[in-house]
Formats: structure tokens, sequence, C-alpha cells
């Protein structure tokens, strides 16, 4: 490919931390589209998962960065990313109780008719 | 010690597995497959934690989030009948506001990352030891030992939480409290 330039294809081909933050950021992204976009509840549960998972992936990467200035012992960002994941489980247990109870008095999930409070 | 050989075909490859996989999430009308595209992904996740050494959370996300945060999500949508959902119109009313919020951010994103100071990126790692065996032992140590770790307060404050959460879920998904 003579049309790319080799520094181009070197940034490419070399897989550095910029690459997994590039794509924690993209993935951020789609969560965020779907969390404003959608009618369905669960829909919009399963995007904000998206969006903790992004943030993991940012986590674990910046630990592996610090592992190679700080030395094979520099966890911390593995350790808060399985906090953040316990904070997942958590959040979309209570989340789906609400949704439950929510569906049980107005028989639709489309968050766009919880209007009661809406002056 | 070797590194490890065609890194950046298996990044390419999961990388494009979890955005494929994050798209059908948020464009799919069936509530089932956006749950199933999710647990894709998250898998696709735990590959590139493996490939980032973490063994110990590769694990916990195989086990916790594809295994039982999205097997709760597919109990849920059992549970709730949606059928009358996917006959409906699927996006918001501004979900062009919401698109053009996320480009803006977006372009943030892009201008953060590719800023470099005098032609030097800027996330320049040392030199990397390839150790993995002792992963699990280490973040042991982190969490639990009374002398070098510094999260035993924050995991009792976790379990705390699931307990508060548990309780929670209970008390609201309850016919009469």
């Amino acid at each position: 490919m003579a049309y790319c330039s080799e520094k181009a294809m070197n940034t490419l081909l070399h897989i550095s931390t910029l690459h997994y933050l590039v794509l924690g950021a993209a993935l951020f992204l789609l969560g965020i589209i779907g969390v404003l976009t959608r009618r369905n509840v669960v829909i919009v549960l399963m995007s904000i998962e998206l969006i903790l998972n992004a943030v993991n992936l940012n986590l674990v990467a910046f630990s592996r960065y610090w592992q190679s200035i700080h030395g094979a012992s520099a966890l911390h960002g593995q350790v808060f990313a399985i906090f953040v994941i316990t904070d997942a489980a958590a959040e979309a247990a209570v989340g789906l109780g609400i949704l439950i109870a929510f569906f049980r008095n107005k028989e639709t999930v489309n968050v766009d008719e919880v209007n009661l409070l809406k002056w | 010690m070797n590194p490890p050989v065609a890194t950046a075909f298996f990044f390419y490859l999961l990388a494009a597995t979890m955005i494929i996989g994050g798209i059908l999430v948020i464009t799919r009308k069936n509530a089932v497959h956006s749950a199933l595209a999710l647990i894709t992904a998250l898998l696709a996740q735990a590959a590139l934690y493996l490939m980032l050494y973490a063994p110990f959370v590769a694990g916990v996300q195989i086990i916790l989030y594809a295994g039982g945060i999205m097997v709760l999500f597919l109990f849920v949508i059992m549970l709730i009948s949606i059928e009358r959902n996917m006959k409906e119109r699927q996006f918001n009313k501004q979900w062009l506001v919401g698109i053009v919020a996320a480009a803006a951010l977006g372009a943030l994103f892009v201008t953060v990352y590719t800023k470099t100071s005098r032609g030097v990126s800027l996330f320049i790692e040392g030199r990397m030891s390839y150790g993995e065996s002792q992963n699990t032992q280490m973040i042991a140590n982190l969490l639990f030992d009374r002398h070098a770790g510094m999260y035993m307060f924050a995991f009792e404050i976790a379990s705390l939480l699931l307990l508060v959460a548990i309780i929670g879920a209970v008390v609201m998904a309850k016919k009469r409290i």
C-alpha cells in the first residue's frame, strides 16, 4: 500500500494504550446514543451497561499502562474495574425491579409515557 | 519471553465484534436480540481483558456480567410482555438532539486523543513485563492485605451496597409491600 505512510501503518499495527481508549470512547458514544434515543426501558438499561463496559475498558487499559511504568503490581485499575462490575450488577437489579413495578402499573415499557410529574 | 503474536489481528477482530454488538444493541426492535448482542459484546470485552493481561477481571466479566446480569435482563424481558411495544415507534421524539449531543462528545474525544505534544504521543509505555501468573494473588493483596492493601474499606462498602440492592429490588418488585 504505497499511499499509506509508514508512520500511519505503524500506528495502526502496533496496538498501544491509545487503541483501547479510542475503542472505549466509541462504545461510550454508542451507549449514550442508546440512552438518549430509545423508548424501550430495557434497551435504555442495556445501553447503560454498554457505557459501564466502556469505562471498564478504559480502567483496565490504564492499569496495563501503569504496570509498564510502576512494575507488575500496579493493578489499581483492575480492582476499580471489579468494583464497577459489582456496582453495575446492583444498579441493574434495582433498575429492573423498578421496571417491573412500572410495568405492573401502566402496562407499557416506554420511557416517554412516564409523564405524570410533567408540567 | 516472547511477545504475543498476531496482536493487531485479534484486537481489530474483537473491536469490530464489540462495535457491531453495540450498534445492534441500540438499534434492534426486539429486546431479546439486543440482549444477545450485548452478551456477544461482553464476551468480546472479556477477550480484550485477556489481551490486556487481566485474567481475573476477564473471569469476573464472564461470570458476573455475561452470566449474571444479562441472564437477569433476559428473565425480566421474559416476564414483561413487550410484543405490543415491538409494533410501536422505537425511537424518541428527540432522537436528533441525542445524536447531535453524542457527536459533539465524539468530537471532543477525537480532539483529546489526537493531540500530541511536539510529535510525541500521549501515553508512552515503558518496558512491558508480560507476567500474568501472579495476577489474582496481587489483586487479592490490593483488596485484602492489611498492610499493602488499600481497598478493604471499599470492599466492605461494596458488599453493603449489594445488600441494599437486593432488598431494594425485592421491595420494588413485590406485589404488596
